[in-house]
């Protein structure tokens, strides 16, 4: 009798705790698992959107490893811009947050300064980078020749392109810089006066005090960059696109990453097979393969959580 | 309590089962809807220039008043991306008639069912269109045998040239062969430091209409062998007409200081397009210029002529590249028979053909509207007609994807005008096995 009671009240807490949980199970299951086990199964398929979906093996596989001539330059664009953009950003946010902690006037003006391009949409702040550093007409080669520097071809020159793109996403550092500021006056004060009566340098205060107090925010601000690196989609398309000068019209064909597939990524790749050429599965191969990719760089970056010298832990 | 586990699961498993058939929906055939009915179509276009949405809406003006049952919601600049995803998702927004710029989709919209054929539609209302078509564009409106497509007016493409400046430098007519038209354009060629004052031609693939296969199409190539395989390495055209725009490309100052000089330059659709500018001095371009050149009023004589041909066809001179806007039927469509009314009237009537052309500066796409009286157009424009008229004129064929073949080889055009790679022969090899393994996976 006391078993029965007790099983039946542990069922009656799975449950209610099952209908607690219901939110988030239903959305996880709408949102996430289906869409991932569907995604994995029409990888197998030849599928336009409209037809029934056909059985076919690997073939989608190995035509974007092996013959779909856009995927290795896209994958290795996005991998720079995974290490060199969220490394910058990282680096140059924290930077700001630090100066601006640091200002005692003016610091409010700074902040919205600062903020403010975070704001901007992101087709117009690429089409203005695009007019800003045009080789041709832009002002920012106009200053550089003004000077006797040499004057780059930004998005028309395929050594630069991904440079300019890093060049923007620095521009709209706001958020970033927002999290670190929040972090760093987080920091407790007795433990840089501590520092300071030892006898530390500004660059050992930085190295032994902020950066072990701030390593969990930076580790936040890497995850979701690469996470945000690996959907970046509408700078690099638009700044092609206005560089190329190609605005579709008659007899205008999709070209991807211009200059020389310099600003191909990924999820280009997944607009460009499913929503272009109809090839859904060829589509859904990339996209398994990006997601395999974030959970690559998360899992690992997770795991150097260990190794950070994480204050508190 | 199992009872209560039992029925979640099984609504779980209904939700999964709704949400799986809702991703995998087929579109129905629909044309089972009462045209005579009282009822409202949607119908996208490409175009965008306030002359030209104008000019859709007295056409559209002009069905309705005929057919005072069926109100058309019209929605303008509509892109073929835009397109692509309306016609797979359907619903009360979506198109019931679309129309394309491009004719390079057709093979695409066909082979994947997202437009309906008209073939039944067309013997339903008696019309041959065999009869009533052109016969380049009656062949590139279809994809092995299935008829998704309508020709919607056509585009010829040509030479313009600034006549003001052929008469500085000394040049008595339009260029008739390639080698007069490479000696023209150096002519007419006066450069500025590291820029130009005026360009004679911008070759680069990127220049505008200068595409690879409005450059070819001078040159007469086949682009897929009798086994549909592509026969880019195979036929020598395509060999001479890269050559002949690379050659192009560096005797009027290299890829990278045209592409310089090209991103200083307006873009295609607005008033400061270069050639109105007078920044370039020869045009490769559509008969849609025209109009837009006059428009723009510039400081000198437009000249329009035929495009160059190659030295050894000079007897083709006259010919040109022929694609054109088309007009479908959405397969998701459910007043498919309504939807058939409007493409009828706006491909078929010969007032309405007419009076668009007229309105838009295009090239009839029927044999009834090319002859038709009624047509008005300035004396130049006669050169597109004839261009559209000749029988040596080309245009490139559908394929079942679509036009990625057009994109992978101008793909492999940019690499070879920029000098990335420089073994022509292997280069096209590359190409053609890539447009083969492309259209077997779309398969």
């Amino acid at each position: 009798m006391t078993t029965v009671t007790l099983a039946s009240k542990r069922r009656r807490a799975a449950l209610v705790t099952a209908a607690f949980m219901s939110p988030w199970l239903i959305g996880f299951a709408v949102f996430f698992a289906y869409p991932l086990i569907s995604t994995v199964y029409f990888s197998f398929m030849h599928y336009n959107g409209l037809q029934p979906p056909t059985w076919r093996g690997a073939q989608n596989w190995t035509y974007v490893f092996r013959d779909y001539p856009y995927f290795w330059p896209a994958l290795r664009n996005t991998l720079w811009l995974v290490v060199v953009m969220v490394s910058l950003r990282v680096i140059f946010g924290l930077g700001v947050g630090l100066l601006i902690t640091r200002i005692r006037t003016g610091a409010g003006v700074f902040r919205t300064l600062f903020y403010l391009p975070y704001l901007a949409p992101p087709v117009a702040a690429t089409m203005a980078f695009a007019f800003l550093l045009n080789p041709g007409t832009g002002p920012v080669d106009s200053i550089l020749e003004a000077i006797g520097l040499p004057a780059p071809g930004w998005f028309n020159d395929p050594a630069w392109s991904k440079p300019a793109l890093t060049l923007l996403a620095l521009w709209g550092i706001g958020d970033l810089m927002v999290i670190f500021m929040a972090a760093l006056l987080d920091v407790p004060r007795e433990q840089y006066e501590a520092a300071e009566l030892d006898g530390a340098s500004a660059w050992q205060r930085f190295r032994f005090v902020t950066l072990p107090n701030i390593s969990p925010i930076v580790l936040f601000a890497v995850v979701t960059g690469v996470i945000q690196t690996m959907q970046y989609y509408t700078q690099p398309l638009i700044a092609g696109k206005v560089a190329s000068g190609v605005i579709q019209g008659a007899g205008t064909q999709f070209e991807p990453g211009f200059p020389e597939r310099s600003t191909l990524t990924l999820p280009q790749l997944v607009y460009n097979l499913g929503f272009q050429r109809f090839d859904y599965g060829s589509a859904c191969v990339v996209a398994l393969v990006l997601f395999a990719l974030s959970m690559a760089f998360t899992a690992f970056l997770m795991r150097r959580r260990g190794g950070l010298n994480l204050a508190g832990d | 309590m199992p009872e209560v586990i039992r029925k979640t699961a099984l609504a779980l498993t209904a939700s999964l089962a709704l949400l799986t058939t809702a991703c995998t929906g087929q579109p129905s055939s629909g044309a089972n809807d009462d045209a005579s009915k009282d009822t409202t179509i949607n119908f996208w276009h490409a175009w965008s220039a306030p002359s030209e949405t104008k000019a859709v809406d007295a056409l559209i003006a002009g069905f309705e008043k005929t057919h005072p049952h069926i109100h058309v919601d019209v929605v303008a600049d509509m892109t073929d991306d835009k397109l692509n995803q309306a016609l797979r998702t359907g619903g009360s927004k979506a198109p019931d008639v679309i129309s394309s710029f491009t004719t390079n989709d057709v093979g695409k919209f066909c082979s994947s069912g997202a437009l309906v054929d008209l073939n039944p539609f067309f013997e339903k209302s008696g019309i041959d269109p065999e009869t009533t078509f052109p016969k380049a564009m009656n062949e590139y409106t279809q994809f092995e045998g299935d008829r998704c497509t309508v020709p919607l007016l056509g585009d010829a493409y040509g030479l313009y040239y600034n006549k003001t400046a052929f008469k500085k430098a000394g040049i008595t007519g339009p260029p008739r062969t390639w080698s007069e038209f490479e000696a023209d354009a150096k002519k007419l060629t006066i450069a500025d430091g590291d820029g130009y004052e005026q360009l004679g031609f911008m070759p680069d693939y990127h220049g505008w209409e200068s595409t690879t296969e409005h450059y070819f199409a001078q040159f007469s190539p086949t682009y897929f062998d009798k086994d549909g395989k592509s026969d880019l390495a195979g036929d020598p055209a395509f060999a001479a007409g890269f050559t002949l725009q690379k050659k192009l490309v560096d005797e009027l100052g290299g890829f990278r200081k045209l592409e310089k000089y090209r991103s200083k330059l307006g873009d295609e659709w607005g008033p400061k397009h270069p050639f109105h500018t007078g920044q370039v001095a020869m045009q490769l371009d559509g008969e849609w210029r025209l109009g837009m050149a006059l428009e723009a009023e510039p400081s000198f004589e437009i000249g329009v002529a035929p495009l160059p041909v190659p030295d050894d066809r000079a007897d083709q001179y006259g010919k040109g590249y022929i694609t054109g806007t088309i007009a479908g039927i959405a397969a998701t469509s459910t007043k498919q028979n309504a939807a058939w009314e409007l493409v009828k009237y706006m491909t078929t009537d010969t007032d309405a053909v007419v009076g668009f052309a007229n309105d838009i500066h295009n090239v009839p796409s029927t044999l009834a509207a090319l002859k038709s009286p009624k047509l008005t157009y300035d004396p130049r424009f006669k050169t597109f007609l004839d261009i559209a008229a000749n029988p040596h004129s080309t245009t490139t064929p559908a394929s079942v994807n679509g036009g990625v073949y057009l994109s992978t080889i101008q793909q492999f055009g940019y690499d070879y005008e920029s000098g990335k790679v420089k073994d022509l022969k292997a280069g096209l090899e590359r190409t053609a096995r890539q447009i083969d393994t492309d259209i077997a996976q779309a398969k």
